[in-house]
């Protein structure tokens, strides 16, 4: 394991408490957000937010959103008793809330159904998006593809290859899926390469992004669009185990599903919340994708955030074995999180992630993606640590069968 | 007002280029430092910075270099720089040491004027000019407060989008500066998209500055090879475009 820490179970003291009333006006939680774009973007920024806070407070929209989530996309997803892997693994009880079994495959969708209905009520005729993994593309294609909206789909041309399952499905819908060619060729570029679009289309396109990363009100509407997460987990715990869980466990590229998750539990203090980032290879800068372990405090992709950077503020190469979490930086309340100590950050190697890969498959018939895998790795060293009669909930965020030809190409396998 | 890449392919190049755009009449500079992740930036730039890294270049050489030449140049030169630099030095520590190096002012293309108050309050104290950027997208009553905050001059961009040339600039540019023009004081310089001479025989009245950032980062793309060829070609655009600006 990358931190010695993480594998205890005490749960950590909170300090200068964690507050659930966040970002403020200037997008800002504590330190960190705020909106560092070219000023060419504010103003359909502005409009954003104005759009988002009328969305918010009407019914309407809560409403058809509500719907979509529940016959569209099949929600409430499952908050589901691992057993046999609880028995095997001899600690605390796991559950997976089942985010795998939403339409398409993770939780992205929960997010680009919302940010899709909002292109509408503003009006714009077109979608651009990023995607790592390739899960937030096929989400945005597939919100696109039931409203009717053109959808452009910016992708790093080292992820098109190691995810082609997802770039498929994205044609499939009618998406245009342009490879990025330009630095690492992943994630990073991608939003890049979607922010410079975004540049010269500003005034008729919107742009979903699809972590709780970008400029201000991004981070906390999709925040708030996966939150749909944590709140039925939270209800499904009170019902299922008859109380809250101990300790809750998501993995960390963006952030997005550890957002989602995390953020209604905030305030119960009770919970310890576990973020998992992408170890990588090893701890020396370049051979992972942890920003909140080993990074520090700058300015990438529109906010202020922990972030992997040399130094003189050239954001560094990093590295992970899955696509989603092969990014620099990560969303600012997370490290917002972080350093209020709310949350427990901590990272998971690739060889730990592929590892855990195959114990939930082996042991519970569930392919899981290799981002999820890093929280499954970590979760089963805490659950080993856990007796019986505690609980351990696992943000169970997408589905494999997207990495099983990477994952055959990893082991030399025949695909 | 030209835009060169600093360390394309090489400072000691970078210098050259200013001493060449001096000579030809530039009335000031503008120094581009090169970013990882430049989102306001069209292809031929973001290429320039990305050969500009991969040549390792570093801040400080940046400054070092420009220190050392700065004495044989008589026109101001300021820097464009990301924020994601200016915060890893600390804004207090860049602006002295671009100060110290010669550089009149900074623009951030990517701090608004919400986020510049702790920036632009530094600036004021050491003496050194933050210039803010307009945009199409701006609404009226905006611009006049970005006007206000700015200092040196204020930068007006003809396009909404990326740097790169364009063909034709945009309807109602003109208009628009010259709206702008009447209720400030400050000196407006419009830059993305100029490259031609009837750009800037259509811009020269309303101006008092024009920036041309891309086409002349293209000219020096071949410097790796020929660095006398390069010059010579972002020469020859630079002196069309003086000649147009002339003929006003």
């Amino acid at each position: 394991m990358s931190t010695v820490e993480s594998t205890s179970p005490s749960v950590t003291p909170t300090k200068a408490q964690a507050s659930m009333q966040v970002p403020d006006a200037t997008g800002r939680f504590g330190d960190f957000g705020g909106r560092y774009v070219p000023e060419t973007l504010t103003r359909a920024l502005d409009e954003l937010v104005v759009e988002y806070q009328k969305a918010r407070r009407d019914p309407d929209f809560q409403a058809e959103l509500d719907e979509l989530l529940h016959r569209f996309v099949g929600r409430p997803s499952p908050l589901y008793h691992a057993k046999r892997l609880s028995g095997m693994l001899g600690g605390a009880q796991i559950w997976l809330k089942r985010e795998d079994l939403n339409h398409t495959g993770a939780h992205k969708i929960n997010n680009t159904l919302g940010q899709a209905l909002l292109t509408l009520r503003m009006k714009k005729t077109r979608v651009i998006a990023e995607t790592g993994a390739g899960q937030h593309g096929v989400a945005s294609a597939t919100a696109c593809a039931h409203f009717g909206l053109p959808c452009v789909v910016y992708m790093g041309a080292e992820d098109v290859r190691r995810q082609k399952p997802n770039v498929f499905s994205m044609r499939l819908m009618g998406a245009e899926v342009r490879a990025v060619e330009s630095g690492s060729k992943t994630l990073r570029d991608a939003v890049n390469e979607a922010m410079r679009d975004w540049m010269s289309s500003v005034e008729h396109t919107h742009y979903i992004i699809g972590s709780v990363i970008g400029p201000h009100p991004f981070p906390q509407m999709v925040r708030d669009f996966q939150s749909v997460i944590g709140k039925e987990c939270r209800e499904q715990c009170l019902s299922s185990i008859g109380r809250l869980p101990d300790v809750i466990v998501a993995c960390v590229g963006g952030g997005s599903n550890a957002a989602g998750m995390f953020y209604p539990f905030i305030q119960d203090t009770s919970v310890r919340l576990v973020g998992v980032e992408a170890g990588g290879r090893g701890q020396i800068a370049g051979e992972h994708a942890s920003p909140l372990s080993f990074g520090s405090p700058g300015v990438l992709h529109g906010s202020y955030s922990y972030v992997m950077q040399d130094d003189d503020g050239q954001t560094s190469d990093v590295h992970s074995i899955s696509a989603g979490l092969d990014y620099p930086g990560v969303g600012p309340e997370h490290s917002y999180w972080k350093d209020t100590q709310r949350v427990q950050y901590t990272s998971c190697r690739d060889d730990e992630a592929l590892g855990a890969f195959d114990l939930l498959a082996r042991n519970e018939g569930i392919l899981t993606a290799l981002e999820t895998c890093h929280a499954l790795a970590k979760a089963a060293q805490i659950a080993k640590s856990m007796s019986k009669d505690e609980h351990l909930v696992i943000c169970l965020s997408g589905r494999g069968d997207k990495d099983a030809a990477e994952l055959a190409r990893l082991r030399g396998q025949q695909w | 007002m030209p835009f060169v890449t600093a360390g394309d392919p090489n400072m000691a190049f970078t210098s050259k280029v200013i001493t060449r755009l001096g000579q030809l009449g530039c009335s000031m500079a503008e120094v581009g430092f090169p970013y990882s992740d430049p989102i306001a930036d069209g292809p031929v730039i973001q290429a320039s910075y990305t050969r500009a890294l991969g040549n390792k270049l570093k801040l400080q050489q940046i400054f070092d270099q420009i220190q050392t030449d700065r004495a044989q140049w008589s026109m101001p030169l300021v820097a464009m720089v990301s924020y994601a630099i200016i915060h890893r030095q600390g804004p207090e520590s860049f602006i002295l040491a671009a100060k110290q190096a010669g550089f009149s002012g900074v623009i951030v293309p990517d701090l608004l004027v919400e986020e510049s108050h702790a920036m632009s309050s530094l600036c004021r104290k050491h003496d050194f000019n933050l210039v803010q950027l307009v945009t199409p997208t701006t609404p009226p009553e905006r611009a006049l407060r970005i006007a206000e905050a700015s200092s040196g001059f204020l930068y007006f961009v003809s396009v909404t989008g990326i740097t790169g040339e364009r063909a034709q600039l945009p309807e109602g540019l003109v208009e628009r500066v010259g709206w702008l023009k009447s209720r400030t004081s400050l000196p407006i310089c419009i830059g993305f998209g100029i490259s031609k001479p009837e750009h800037v025989k259509l811009l020269a009245p309303v101006s008092d500055g024009l920036i041309v950032g891309s086409a002349i980062v293209r000219c020096l793309e071949s410097a790796a090879e020929s660095q006398e060829q390069a010059l010579q070609s972002a020469s020859q655009l630079v002196s069309s475009l003086i000649a147009a600006l002339e003929s006003q």
